[in-house]
């Protein structure tokens, strides 16, 4: 097995950074957003970017967490059903701009999973997708609004985004079985 | 940790750690249940059966809700209503229901250990919905994640069960899940419907309810079920009422936070006086509503452990 460092801790937080002023320039601000991070690792980067643009903002989006277990259309096919965790979005999303916010989009199934999911939260005015990694193979069509980095990956590799508050540090790595 | 069990069928069976992780997966179903659209698509396309030999509303409803908050297809056999009446086994009745494309089944029968005969029997997952006088595993869990909500934890607390444990199925699948997550047990009621011999699974027996109470964090009223027992075992249900009716004056010994609970449906002036049964310490209706996410939780992990096994 190899790996292979494909962002490093600075890059991570500068990349963060650039997403967080693409998606102020596109919604003029952040009086109307919400922001909605994906478990696990989602959910700690739609915090940054919160605090992000609580900074350049002075105003902190509400921020929930969606667990899309309950949603997934694999359960089926998993040979181990993944444990179920809580979904946190109090606030309403009725007439908001959602920030989407995973580690890494891949085939899109979670993706689409997670507009599900929200949608039976209420209406939005819409829902924008920001990952921190793009690594291709989608098996959907859905295209993010905001990408970090775009990766080429074969299917036999793995993206591993390792993030302070769960693993100690900031890293992405390219795994090769 | 993964759920390996195809069927539930008794708290007896259960170890702390599947247990718990009913507990934990009620949580998130709990969550479900919150919000205004109660619907997630995890069990589409599967069927449930509801097959149910004895009268209940709120079991049935509760599981019947549980099921399509999953988004499972439901097919609900009532005995009135199937073949059973023109003599047809239990185990045919079932094997039909599986023919027509049933993966899980929930039985209610008044016959203990028919969900056991129906999982050997089957491919067809088996919950059980309440066996004769044996275990009613559904209510058992949904009495541990209220209390579990209520006071943080199981480990330690002094649980009270009142009244008819000898035909309680309740009891009987309460007091493995207590016993089984560290609590410690008492029961009381009449010495005609306290079991033999009970003490030698750990459960301390009171024959008086105010000694029973004493710093006591949970008190579980059992239903007297008067279409059980012809008042065979208690001269009335005046007498009954008066030594292990709930009130005010003999909760008195009771922890100051006591919580008191009861699976319904309460008999008023019985079991329960009425301002102990809607008062602060009660939780009778927030067992009801656990109930969904709790038997949400048991459909999920059945049908985790059929798809790995």
């Amino acid at each position: 097995m190899t790996d292979k460092t494909a962002m490093n801790s600075a890059s991570v937080k500068r990349t963060i950074l650039r997403i967080v002023n693409e998606i102020l320039e596109r919604n003029n601000g952040a009086s109307d957003i919400v922001i909605i991070g994906v478990r696990t690792r989602g959910v700690h980067i739609a915090e940054r970017i919160a605090s992000a643009i609580e900074k350049l903002e002075g105003i902190r989006p509400p921020l929930g967490t969606l667990d899309i277990t309950l949603y997934r259309d694999d359960l089926r096919q998993k040979t181990e059903w993944p444990k179920v965790k809580r979904t946190e979005i109090p606030f309403s999303v009725e007439d908001k701009k959602v920030i989407l916010v995973d580690d890494v989009l891949y085939t899109g199934r979670t993706t689409r999973a997670a507009i599900e999911a929200i949608m039976d939260f209420g209406r939005p005015s819409a829902i924008q997708l920001a990952a921190l990694i793009d690594r291709g193979h989608r098996e959907l069509p859905i295209q993010p609004d905001y990408i970090g980095h775009k990766i080429e990956t074969a299917r036999t590799q793995e993206v591993r985004v390792l993030l302070k508050e769960t693993d100690g540090k900031d890293e992405v790595l390219l795994v090769q079985d | 940790m993964e759920f390996e069990r195809k069927h539930i069928l008794g708290l007896e069976e259960l170890n702390a750690e599947e247990i718990t992780l009913v507990l934990d997966t009620a949580e998130s179903m709990k969550e479900v249940s919150e919000r205004d659209v109660k619907k997630v698509p995890a069990l589409r396309g599967m069927t449930v059966c509801n097959l149910f030999f004895e009268p209940s509303t709120r079991t049935r409803s509760s599981f019947e809700i549980a099921e399509k908050r999953l988004s499972a297809d439901v097919l609900n056999f009532t005995t009135s209503q199937s073949s059973v009446v023109k003599g047809e086994s239990l185990l045919d009745t079932a094997r039909n229901l599986e023919a027509m494309g049933a993966s899980m089944i929930v039985i209610r029968h008044p016959m203990s250990g028919a969900p056991w005969l129906l999982a050997k029997e089957l491919n067809s997952s088996i919950i059980n919905a309440g066996d004769g006088s044996h275990e009613h595993p559904s209510q058992a869990l949904l009495d541990l994640f209220t209390i579990r909500r209520m006071k943080g934890g199981i480990e330690g607390l002094k649980i009270v069960i009142v009244g008819d444990i000898l035909h309680s199925r309740v009891a009987r699948s309460n007091i493995w899940g207590f016993l089984k997550l560290g609590a410690e047990v008492r029961v009381v009621g009449p010495p005609t419907l306290i079991p033999k011999y009970i003490e030698k699974i750990d459960v301390r027996t009171f024959y008086n309810l105010s000694e029973a109470v004493v710093d006591a964090d949970v008190i579980i009223m059992l239903r007297i079920q008067k279409e059980r027992q012809d008042f065979e075992f208690f001269p009335s249900l005046r007498e009954y009422s008066r030594f292990y009716g709930l009130t005010r004056e003999k909760i008195k010994r009771a922890h100051e936070n006591v919580t008191v609970m009861h699976p319904g449906p309460i008999n008023r002036g019985v079991e329960l006086s009425s301002d102990m049964a809607d008062g602060p310490g009660s939780v009778i209706l927030e067992q009801v509503s656990n109930g969904i996410a709790v038997r949400m939780a048991m459909f999920y992990l059945v049908a985790s452990a059929r798809r790995n096994g």
